[in-house]
């Protein structure tokens, strides 16, 4: 039956007029289609493919077979393998005469070729030669492929011919040309800059389609450059206007919409245009109105548009009434039963919120739905809105659920998302210490190297400085949970590198600071760590460190040191490590060992890792030593550039060779061998340390400054760059006692990495609003969550976002001053609509026929409801008592509001026993699909503030 | 501190890139609006696919595998939309086949919803009433169709009239050919006897 049916279908293509398929071909497509498995299908592609290949190579093939082979190729390609030996032959046969030929030719290039094949050299010429023929369809063809195959070199060789075909006879030319200077535009905006007045003048083409096509061009541009075009805004307006008053031909209609692609277009072209600038805002205010009334909400494409509009109103600067219209457009995306509507109802909702953050109240329940939804999609977008609504009253459920949602999905993308999500989350609005230190280990446990570097030094350095207040005891006390918390983690397998990194700093730093711990318990630890990772370098760098922090704070205590054993072979295994970096490190721990309590606190004073150490770079300690050297005879130093007249503008490793003059070209003979660098070496035998170090640079003046040349001065200059680098840096103050060598600074890299971002709070940071005011009496559960996330009443820990908050309540409370009375005039709806997700809506739906039935249900629930009544009475008493069960945020608020809320939150409680009842209702009438349209959202807010 | 060399540039005086060796991830930043389409079926088999941005042939197998995979395994009643390593794929199912389109994540996801249906409602009257069979055997007259929708990666014309228009002062052109069509049918015939 199948099969008869394709026989049908492709004798009516036959007949049609169907590119004349042979039995081969449909043999091809027929088996392929048949294949059980991808091995299957890939033989029969294989099998292909070497005919091909042979057919090809054939001499004199006919052209119709040809076209036959090319589409086969094509079919090749698409099943993902690899036809580029038939690539030459695409490429002939755009060169055919023959219009059919060489259509299949371009259709085949296209697929085939990207921009930066080497054949496209070898098109050029055809397409330039395609553009000028008489033939549209020959000019359409060649197009096509100019917009997919003409790279940034090859565009001066048809751009001229492209503009000229701007004023081209046929609308679809016209069209193209516009799309094909569009990619050129992307490709090098500066081989079309000249061009762009082209653009507005096809603004007015006569042909709509040309009109259409031209906004794209137009939307690039004017995202670069918006200043410039802030004249087109009237045309815009005045063409979208046209277009929802139906003036475009008919044709353009989309399921009864007028254009609705153009007017999307405009839409985003708009958004940009009038972002943030209220004149240009103010133009568009009546056409925008219009859309929210004429949308058809119920087609897909009316939705679009709604929510085109919802985005450009986000971008401008918006009317009340705008914003009104936004919500309520959003809530019904939101109370839709399509996903992808609910989808399109949380994004708006999370643009809208920068502008009135009080929208995401009347929808919280919705939020959690969707939030609970198993489609991943939308509950991504719900995390997204989640992120964009944190507050410090809030952080604790939306961090905790982002975090357990994190350890859930495996897809490395969204997991590094969410995680560096969370950390800026809990950077920025951490309630406590401990809370942010808890945090931080389970991002870097579950998604530990996904996380950028960054991350862990702003960790580590705000271990070190505490939250910034001079609270020494607090910060001890931050220092000790982290301690505590590591050496509970630190014995689990398979912890993430950089976590590693974190846990052995903090515990060098201060593993033994608070004497709950002894040194040889932390350095146990520590050597299991390098013992159990001893693949990764960088950790066992750390961990190295550490433990030499570990005895120098015993040393400088005045303890006896006992090395355990597994420590002793650890350092023994790493003098002699091929990495440079880790054998270094031994035997600066070895020789620290080795000192005394006075050197020892000089060198690693303890909790030093964020002292500023202020680099001397001039050397200045040094003046009187080299003084001394110059008064018993020394050559005084001539600096380089004295030396050889100011030739050498750059002082490089190389400045040794001062014999050789730099030019500015390049040299094409060899470079020399590099000198062996000899000079370092003498240095070590005046040093107590064995061994040369790098972090010992203090001591080449004090070593070779008896004859101090050019050269050692350049060796300085290059340790001076090294000593910036990883590992913090070595206090040359230190050093001039001579005795002793500097190994490096606790600082391990921490204190370099201010740039964080850290607690400086971004713009991000949202006022606190009064959300906590509503919470309608669904699933207990769903209601504990959704006061956590929207309620606000737990105090903040920062006094600065407290006042940034309260900048803007006053501003809200005369914004619903006028209104306010309203629900005290008509009360009676009030404590049930609680009862309903959509309070909003069913306000008002008494005056709509559908919702009759709603009214009764309503009607019979008041009955029920055997505390409305007092919630009626606490309406009118005075509210001064309530007021007192809300919480610090009180003071942040307006009377008004204090008032409302305050009763709000009793009446709530009230109510509370009925809540299986009103679940119950709320079932039901969902079920009978009521979907209540709210058309006066501030209605329901003001009630309650 | 940490430090990397991100990128090494040779730039001639005249600006001309002469070498380039790019050690951090900079993603060549495309802004086609539509990455890329891509039809498969209900099985996993490609059925047609057309790439805006550049993909290597490599990658456009692993895009397929993984997006069929997430795809396909989507239940009927969720978002037409995914959020993929950064971008969006918005798919439909029409049928036993599936059209998706790859955004970028700040686009509007019901317009490319709707800009899907266009192309299955010019397919629809160019073939009459559409199936996957017509879409298997000609699949290069759907490149064809597609090619006077979208225009790299943009919507160009959004009048089902005009595209239909071009398409069929194209198909004139194969008028000369008819005269083989009954021939070929016979062929046909008999492959499938």
């Amino acid at each position: 039956m199948e099969q008869l049916k394709t026989i049908g279908r492709e004798l009516a293509m036959g007949s049609q007029g169907g590119f004349g398929q042979s039995k081969e071909f449909l043999d091809l497509v027929k088996s392929i289609g048949e294949s059980r498995s991808k091995a299957e299908e890939d033989r029969i592609v294989l099998s292909e493919i070497d005919i091909l290949k042979r057919k090809l190579l054939e001499p004199d093939v006919p052209k119709r077979k040809m076209k036959e082979y090319m589409i086969r190729l094509v079919y090749i390609e698409m099943l993902g393998h690899d036809a580029s030996f038939g690539y030459i032959h695409a490429v002939k046969m755009t060169h055919d005469d023959n219009l059919l030929l060489k259509r299949t030719g371009y259709l085949a290039v296209t697929l085939f070729l990207d921009e930066d094949h080497d054949l496209i050299i070898l098109i050029v010429n055809t397409i330039q030669k395609d553009l000028r023929s008489d033939n549209y369809l020959v000019v359409c063809a060649a197009l096509n492929a100019v917009c997919r195959l003409i790279n940034e070199e090859t565009i001066p060789a048809v751009l001229p011919q492209v503009v000229d075909l701007l004023n081209h006879g046929k609308e679809a030319v016209r069209k193209k040309a516009i799309m094909a200077l569009h990619r050129f535009h992307r490709k090098s905006p500066s081989s079309v800059s000249h061009l762009v007045s082209n653009f507005r003048r096809k603004l007015c083409d006569s042909d709509p389609g040309v009109m259409g096509a031209t906004l794209c061009p137009l939307f690039d541009l004017i995202s670069e450059d918006v200043a410039s075009y802030k004249d087109l805004v009237s045309s815009f307006v005045g063409i979208l206007k046209q277009v929802t008053e139906r003036k475009l031909p008919k044709s353009y209609d989309y399921h009864q919409m007028p254009a609705p692609f153009i007017q999307i277009k405009l839409l985003k072209i708009m958004a940009l245009l009038s972002s943030g600038d209220k004149s240009a805002s103010e133009m568009m205010y009546m056409v925008l109105g219009d859309l929210f009334r004429k949308c058809d909400s119920s087609t897909n494409i009316g939705n679009a548009i709604l929510y085109e509009c919802i985005r450009c109103i986000s971008c401008i600067i918006p009317s009340p009434k705008l914003l009104e219209d936004a919500a309520e457009a959003i809530s019904k995306f939101l109370k839709s039963d399509s996903h992808n509507l609910k989808y399109m109802g949380i994004d708006g909702l999370g643009r809208l919120i920068k502008i009135s953050s009080d929208i995401a109240e009347q929808h919280q329940l919705a939020v959690i739905d969707c939030l609970e939804d198993p489609d991943d999609t939308l509950k991504r977008k719900t995390f997204e809105l989640l992120y964009k609504m944190t507050k410090s009253s809030n952080v604790e459920v939306i961090v905790d659920r982002m975090i357990d949602y994190m350890i859930s999905i495996n897809d490395n993308h969204y997991k590094t998302e969410i995680a560096s999500r969370c950390v800026e989350l809990a950077e920025q609005f951490a309630p406590s210490n401990q809370w942010f230190i808890q945090i931080m280990n389970k991002v870097f446990e579950h998604a530990g190297d996904l996380v950028n570097i960054k991350v862990a030094h702003n960790l580590m350095r705000l271990i070190a400085e505490g939250f910034g207040e001079d609270d020494d005891d607090a910060d001890n006390k931050l220092r000790l949970s982290a301690v505590e918390s590591y050496l509970q983690i630190i014995s689990e397998p398979k912890l993430p590198s950089l976590f590693l990194q974190v846990i052995s700093w903090v515990l060098g730093e201060y593993g033994t600071a608070d004497g709950k711990y002894s040194a040889s318990y932390i350095s146990g630890k520590l050597c299991d760590v390098a013992d159990a990772y001893s693949s990764d370098e960088t950790v066992k760098g750390y961990a190295v460190s550490a433990l030499m922090k570990i005895y120098a704070f015993e040393i400088a205590s005045g303890r006896k040191v006992d090395v355990l054993p597994e420590c002793q072979s650890l350092i023994e295994e790493l003098l002699a490590s091929h990495s440079t970096d880790l054998q270094q490190r031994a035997y600066e721990l070895q020789a620290l060992l080795a000192l005394d309590a006075r050197a020892v606190e000089s060198i690693l004073p303890l909790d030093a890792s964020c002292e500023d150490i202020e680099v001397d770079k001039d050397l200045s300690f040094l003046n009187g030593y080299i003084q001394q050297a110059i008064e018993s005879g020394a050559q005084p130093y001539v600096s380089e550039r004295e030396r050889s007249g100011g030739m050498f503008e750059t002082t490089d490793y190389h400045s040794q060779d001062h014999h050789e003059v730099t030019s500015h070209a390049l040299r094409f003979e060899a470079y020399e061998l590099p000198k062996p660098s000899v000079p370092s070496q003498p240095s070590a035998a005046l040093v107590p340390v064995p061994e040369p170090s790098y972090y010992s640079e203090p001591h080449q003046p004090i070593s070779t400054s008896s004859s101090v040349s050019e050269r050692e001065s350049s060796e300085i200059k290059l340790r001076l760059d090294g000593v910036k680098q990883k590992w913090g840096r070595p206090s040359y103050q230190s050093s001039t006692s001579a005795s002793s060598s500097t190994p490096p600074q606790a600082a391990n890299g921490t204190s370099t990495h201010s740039d964080g971002g850290g607690v400086a709070s971004s713009s991000s940071s949202k006022p606190r609003s009064s959300y906590e005011s509503k919470k309608p009496e669904i699933d207990p559960e769903k209601q504990r969550l959704a006061a956590s996330l929207f309620g606000g009443s737990s105090s903040s820990s920062r006094s600065d976002r407290k006042s940034s908050s309260g900048g803007h309540k006053p501003a809200k409370g005369t914004a619903n001053k006028p209104l306010a009375t309203v629900p005290k005039e008509s009360p009676i709806p009030v404590p049930d609509l609680l009862d309903f997700d959509e309070p909003t809506g069913t306000s008002d739906v008494a005056a709509t026929d559908p919702f009759k039935e709603l009214e009764g249900l309503m009607e019979s629930s008041r009955q029920d409801g055997g505390g409305s009544t007092d919630v009626m009475g606490l309406y009118s008493t005075d509210a001064s008592a309530p007021v007192k069960t809300t919480t610090s945020v009180d003071s942040l608020l307006s009377e008004l509001s204090d008032s409302s809320r305050g009763t709000y939150h009793q009446s709530q409680t009230t109510k509370g026993p009925n809540s299986k009842e009103a679940l119950e209702k709320d079932a039901l009438v969902r079920q009978m699909g009521v979907n209540p349209t709210s058309q006066n959202p501030t209605l329901f807010k003001d009630l309650l503030g | 501190m940490y430090f990397q060399i991100h990128f090494v540039l040779l730039v001639s005086r005249q600006g001309k890139v002469r070498l380039t060796k790019w050690y951090s991830p900079y993603t060549q930043k495309e802004r086609s609006k539509i990455h890329f389409v891509l039809l498969v079926s209900r099985q996993g088999k490609v059925r047609l696919t057309k790439w805006y941005s550049p993909y290597t042939q490599k990658e456009r197998s692993k895009v397929i595998r993984e997006l069929s995979g997430v795809i396909l395994n989507r239940g009927p009643k969720l978002c037409n939309f995914i959020e993929w390593r950064g971008y969006k794929v918005v798919y439909k199912r029409y049928a036993s086949l599936y059209f998706c389109m790859c955004i970028d994540e700040a686009d509007n996801e019901l317009e490319v919803l709707e800009i899907i249906h266009h192309y299955v409602e010019i397919l629809d009257r160019y073939f009459g009433s559409v199936c996957e069979l017509d879409l298997i055997f000609n699949f290069h007259k759907a490149y064809y169709i597609l090619d006077e929708l979208l225009i790299a990666g943009e919507l160009q014309e959004s009048s089902k009239k005009t595209v239909a228009r071009i398409i069929s002062a194209q198909d004139q052109l194969v008028e000369a050919a008819k005269e083989e069509a009954s021939s070929i049918s016979n062929i046909i015939a008999q492959a499938t006897k």
